[in-house]
Parts: C-alpha cells; structure tokens; sequence
C-alpha cells in the first residue's frame, strides 16, 4: 500500500492545472480545440452546410433583386442580402448545436466530460466559442460567393476583425440559446422541431433579406428585440456603411446576450443529465 | 468500522445516509458505505436498485437530497473539485469520441484532468501499452472492437493516477474472453497502483471474481453488506453461492424488471459494444 500511495499522489485542482483563471481558459480552450478537431474531420459536413447560404444567395438573391423595389439605401440589393445571408448561415449553425449536446448526453461522453475536474463555465462557454469553427467557414464560402459575383464591400483591418469578432459573439450566442434548448427539450427530435421552429420568426423577423422600415409596426417592433436584427445590422454596417458601422452598439448587446445565455446555459446544464 | 479498525487503513469512499428522490421515487433511500484505499468494492441490485444513482451522486453528477459523502477525504458538498480530480470513472454508456482516435481520446482527458504535456507525453504510450491498444492507437476509435473501446474508456479515466476509480457496469455488452480481459487489466491496476475500486455489476462471477467486499441493493437500500462469507452469515445460507444470496435478498416476487427506458439503455449499450 505504501507503493500505492506514492504512485497515486493526492490529486488537487490547483497541482494538477485546472484551478484559477490560467487552469479556467485552458479548460476552454481544451473544449474549443476538441470541438474544432471533431469538426475539422468532417469536411463534407462543412460543405454541405455551405449549401445553403450559397443558394439563397444565388437563387433568392438573383431572382429577387430583379423584382424587388426595397429602399436599401442605394446599394445593390445582392450585396446589401449578403450580410443577411451571413448572418442567417451562422444563426442556423449555431442554433442546431444543442443536438450534439443531446447525443453526448445519451452517449454518456458529457456524463464523463462533467465528471473530471473541469467547471460546467469552462465547459459551456469552450462549446460556445468552438461554434465559431463552422461559422467561419460559413463566411468564407459566403464572402468567396459574394466576390465571384462582383459585389463590392467596404473593406479594412478593423472591418475584416469586426466582422470576425461579431461572428464569434453571434456563433456562441445562438450557440448557448440552443444549448438551453437542448436542456428543456431533451431529445433530439424535439430539438430538430424547435430550432426550425426559431429559426422562421428569427430569420424573417430581422433586417435580413428587407430593411426593418419595409415591416409592419408590429413586427418592427418584434425585430428590436430580435438577436439576430443586431448580428445583421453589425455585419452590414462593417461590410456595407462607409460611415459610421454602428459596430460597439451591435456587438455590447450580443455580448450581453453571450454572457447571459452563458450564465443561464451553465445553470441548466446539469438538468441535462438527470 | 471494525474492519477499518483492525487493518489500520483509511477510508478511500465515505458515505453516511445519502437520499435521493425522483419526484416519490426514493432511488437512494439512506444508504452509508465504507470503502478502504486499495479495495475492490461491488454494487449489485437490480436494474432501478439505485447502484448508477449512488455512483453519479459520488462523482458529482447528481446532487444529493440528503447525507453525506466523500472520497479520499474530499467532501462532496464542500470540495467537489478536489473529489473529482481524485477519481475516475467509467460510465454505464459509451464515453469515448468515435471520430477521435484511441491517442486524441486519452489526450483530451489528459488535458481535462490538467495534466502538463511532457506527463501526457509520457504516460498515454504508458496506458495504450498497458490496455494492449499500442497497435491501434492511431485508428479513430469508432473502428475499435467493444472490449477495445472498455479498454479506451478505462484508460481515459486513469491518465491522471486517481486514487478511486468508479466502474458503472463495466462489462456490460461484453463477449466472456473481453470481459475476461478487462477483470485482467482491473486486476493489474490495483497491484501497479493499488486504486481503490467501486464497481456495479449484474453478473455475479464478476463480482465473486473481482471485488473483496459486496453491497446488495434493492429500491435504494443496501439489503446485505460484507464479503461472501458474511453474507452467507447474513442470509443463514452456508455455502451458498453469491447468485443464490442475490435471489434471496433481491428477488422478492417482483414483476417489473427496470421500466423501459432501463431495457432500452442496456440494449443499446449491449449493440454498441458487441
């Protein structure tokens, strides 16, 4: 026994690397590098969700930009679409992630992630940002398209990171919404019905594919309180206004939104397991 | 405890009067156990006994509704971070990352655990020898055979030389020479290690094989407590087998055999792993 002592020291948080702030982000950025890993694997699932957003730019976009007679503010009504487009492919990402969630609950892999020293935050908030991985994509296939198609952006260093950085707050944003989801919820085909279900009013709600002033007073009003109005208007402020972007503005409440969504993610969490 | 006493070793597990309730269902219904350091100590009941509640109440997972525990002196309610940086533990379910390799498997929980490089560096070729899964370190662990992937699980779960390792139905699904193997590679970990283990289990040969003292549970209450000849003592019984004093104590005229959703985890757990 005395061998058996030595052998197995008696492990403590802070000797083994997992207490304090320094142990907090590196348990985040374990969570974040695994996600990522899992989905870099898969890239034919990464091009299948690029789909999508190319075709309603592609199809939607074309035919719609012909007909319609939107005050968009002089710009190009396919360019003025595309951070709609944006901003619709890292919403709809984002707000299906609670399925994994499910699934590694029923697996049991979270059942054990929870049972090693690391914090439900550290956790929550390390799935949270690694939802950014597949977004990224989703605004270089986008972006890509939107060049090809000879559109014009503003461009910039401070624009381009804007536009990095409100991809990340809104990926994790919807991110930890659905994950809330997934712990009301609990199966995944509850989940698949109620993030298409978010998805509608989310998507037609915001200043995605029509400026807010073309919507009836009810619904503008609706659009106001929408998150996804915000993550729109900050990408297309950056992508699109010479001016002013309107950017701080956009990305506070999104972040408001993160921590919030992160505080109550993280309450909910182990509700998941029971 | 008397044993305690006379042997002069330290608790590994304590555990005096732990309740938990599902709505009127008493799932753990105060029970107390005692668990020296170096022993190997098996659950048994039957499904819906209460052996999977009291392991994840142990582990953190499920909050007590009352009573007390700790593990290696850690307290449950007080110093759960530290409880859990002192064991591992081998889920009932699947826990390994299929798209991952058996090496990224390990690695990930290395780093959960808070383990530095240079130890994760050292010891992961250390356990991928030990387990006999050297060969197949580099295949994603999706390909991997069922006593293979019990073998990952275990490995992920001792990386960091825990003190207490909980094994949640370990060979459950498991062909006899795989389950075989895996007491084989249990038994090694105690004699390299001397980890304490606290194991639930349905086949009795493994528990009689395995463990030094046994728990019989039956609706969240611990029925018969010792080694098998304290428990042939208990149920007046000489000479009978741990199956026989299994029937007497839990298999009272009962009809229901765990509800559907016990059927449907084991069955699932069962084709996962063949």
């Amino acid at each position: 026994m005395s061998n058996a002592a030595a052998a197995t020291p008696n492990a403590s948080p802070e000797a083994s690397g997992t207490g304090g702030v320094p142990g907090f982000l590196a348990s985040v950025w374990t969570i974040v590098q695994l996600e990522s890993l899992k989905i870099l694997k898969d890239p034919a699932e990464i091009a299948s969700r690029s789909v999508q957003p190319a075709l309603w730019l592609l199809l939607f976009g074309e035919a719609f930009s012909r007909s319609a007679t939107l005050n968009t503010g002089g710009v190009p009504y396919l360019a003025y679409l595309t951070p709609g487009i944006l901003a619709q492919a890292v919403t709809f990402v984002s707000i299906f992630n609670g399925l994994s969630i499910i699934w590694e609950k029923d697996m049991g892999l979270m059942q054990k992630i929870l049972s090693t020293p690391i914090t439900r935050t550290a956790l929550v908030l390390g799935k949270m940002l690694s939802a950014s991985t597949r977004s990224f994509f989703q605004l270089l296939v986008v972006t890509a398209l939107a060049l090809a198609l000879g559109l014009r952006f503003e461009w910039g260093v401070g624009r381009v990171l804007g536009i990095l950085a409100l991809t990340v707050l809104g990926s994790s944003f919807f991110t930890g919404l659905s994950m809330i989801l997934a712990s009301i919820v609990r199966t995944r085909e509850r989940m698949m019905g109620i993030g298409q279900l978010a998805t509608m009013p989310l998507f037609f709600a915001s200043s995605a594919l029509y400026p807010v002033a073309a919507m009836p007073p009810w619904l503008r009003a609706f659009s106001r309180v929408n998150p996804m109005s915000y993550l729109v208007d900050g990408l297309r402020g950056l992508m699109l206004s010479p001016g002013s972007t309107g950017f701080a503005v956009d990305a506070g409440v999104l972040l408001g939104l993160g921590i919030a969504a992160l505080a109550v993610a993280t309450w909910r969490y182990p509700k998941l397991l029971l | 405890m008397a044993r305690r006493a006379t042997t002069g070793r330290e608790e590994a597990i304590a555990v005096r009067g732990l309740v938990k309730h599902f709505g009127d269902v008493k799932a753990v219904d105060g029970i107390d156990l005692s668990v020296l350091r170096g022993e190997c100590f098996g659950l048994l009941g039957r499904n819906g006994a209460g052996k999977s509640t009291t392991i994840k109440m142990l582990i953190g997972l499920l909050p007590p509704d009352g009573g007390s525990a700790s593990v290696q002196g850690h307290d449950l309610f007080t110093d759960a971070q530290r409880l859990r940086a002192s064991i591992g533990y081998v889920p009932q379910s699947l826990s390994v990352d299929a798209v991952l390799t058996g090496r990224q498997n390990l690695d990930f929980f290395g780093r959960l655990y808070g383990l530095a490089g240079a130890d994760r560096r050292r010891r992961i070729p250390e356990i991928l020898e030990m387990l006999d899964l050297a060969d197949a370190a580099d295949r994603p662990a999706g390909t991997y055979s069922g006593g293979m992937i019990r073998r990952l699980e275990v490995g992920q779960s001792i990386l960091h030389r825990p003190p207490v390792v909980f094994l949640d139905e370990p060979t459950t699904g498991l062909d006899p020479v795989a389950r075989a193997s895996l007491w084989s590679y249990l038994g090694l970990l105690r004699r390299q290690f001397g980890t304490t283990l606290l194991l639930t289990t349905h086949y009795m040969d493994e528990a009689q094989q395995l463990c030094d003292r046994i728990a019989i549970m039956d609706k969240g209450r611990i029925v018969a407590l010792g080694d098998l000849a304290g428990l042939r003592r208990a149920v007046g019984m000489p000479g009978a087998s741990l199956d026989r004093i299994f029937v007497r104590l839990a298999g009272r005229a009962q009809s229901e055999e765990g509800n559907l959703r016990d059927v449907q985890r084991s069955r699932r757990n069962a084709k996962r792993l063949a």
